[in-house]
């Protein structure tokens, strides 16, 4: 299955050095790292486009207010960051259907995309409801010792595992 | 305007590490939530560990303010519940898709068109979620060294000492 020489870093040695860039953020920026918030603000951007009154009707954007912030920046960041360190390692690679999931499911693009749509519909639902995802509180909350991001890191992971045993089934292990 | 640069600069760093430690990818996800990689549990589980002393550390020089966010249990656990359905669906989470379609895993891309969907959902249904989920256990701005009532080294060193545990435990069991 490994037959590409794509082995990177030490998961230990990459995820203790996220763990320095989450403390420069706070010194620096006075930020904790988060993901979800800014596809609110996105969608709320698109949505203004389309239908302003709307969006100015709805409490949520106004909590939440569609603009181009802090995080917003952060995100983006991440894609080129991934970006970079893939085209410096040569393991920049299109693929339109994971391995794992061409096994179970075949190679179909509109399958995985499907199910991979719905699955994000659902997924910033959730982390919205929550108040946070694997980064704001699973991250940021767990390394203040927040209890909100205890329990919703323990509960990503639970939902996680349930649906992952619906889908993959519980006798594959090999 | 130098804030938005510090958000970019920041961005690059984090996604650049978490494409080094191969954690965008949906096998690398899926596989920790079929407990058979636990690639990315030694990822979160390292920052956290590495992020919690150093920030406390700084906290307690006063040079850092914490920023927790209030604890509904509710909304943690239906919302966080309802997000794992969906993570296991997509095999991303809201920022390492944006870092799995910059390493060319562009099916990353319904993920994030689903996200935006999402959010306008979530936009209109918030007022319902406001009368209920969100009014079922709302206890504040709480962490777990003051739910316990005792100063937060104690409780920081036993998540350290039980993280360092739990990394020899995977290593011994080759996960």
């Amino acid at each position: 299955m490994k037959s590409r020489n794509d082995t990177g870093w030490s998961p230990y040695v990459a995820g203790a050095l996220s763990g320095l860039v989450s403390i420069f953020a706070v010194v620096t920026a006075d930020k904790f790292l988060g993901a979800s918030t800014t596809f609110v603000k996105t969608a709320g951007m698109l949505e203004q486009a389309v239908a302003p009154e709307r969006v100015s009707a709805l409490a949520y954007f106004i909590k939440e207010v569609p603009k181009i912030d802090w995080q917003w920046m952060f995100v983006v960041g991440i894609f080129f960051g991934s970006l970079i360190a893939a085209l410096l390692s040569r393991s920049f690679q299109w693929k339109a259907v994971p391995d794992m999931w061409s096994e179970r499911f075949g190679a179909s693009v509109p399958k995985r995309a499907v199910v991979a749509f719905f699955g994000g519909i659902v997924a910033i639902f959730g982390a919205r409801l929550a108040d946070g995802c694997p980064s704001g509180h699973g991250l940021s909350g767990s390394l203040q010792l927040a209890a909100s991001g205890l329990i919703a890191l323990v509960c990503f992971f639970i939902g996680g595992m349930i649906m992952t045993r619906i889908l993959y089934g519980g006798g594959g292990r090999r | 305007m130098n804030l938005l640069l510090n958000g970019l600069i920041t961005g690059i760093m984090f996604g650049f590490l978490l494409q080094k430690g191969r954690v965008l990818r949906y096998d690398k996800q899926l596989g920790a939530l079929r407990l058979k990689d636990m690639t990315i549990v030694k990822f979160m589980l390292s920052s956290i560990l590495v992020a919690m002393v150093g920030v406390y550390l700084l906290k307690d020089m006063g040079l850092v303010n914490l920023q927790v966010k209030a604890t509904i249990v509710g909304a943690q656990v239906v919302g966080g519940l309802i997000f794992g359905i969906g993570w296991a669906l997509l095999g991303y989470c809201p920022g390492t898709q944006m870092g799995a379609l910059g390493e060319g895993r562009w099916d990353a891309v319904w993920g994030i068109l689903g996200m935006l969907t999402g959010s306008a959902i979530f936009a209109e249904a918030y007022p319902a979620l406001q009368k209920t989920v969100l009014t079922w256990g709302v206890f504040g701005k709480i962490t777990v060294p003051q739910v316990i009532g005792i100063n937060h080294w104690p409780v920081i060193i036993v998540f350290v000492m039980g993280g360092l545990l739990l990394f020899r435990w995977l290593e011994l069991k080759k996960l």
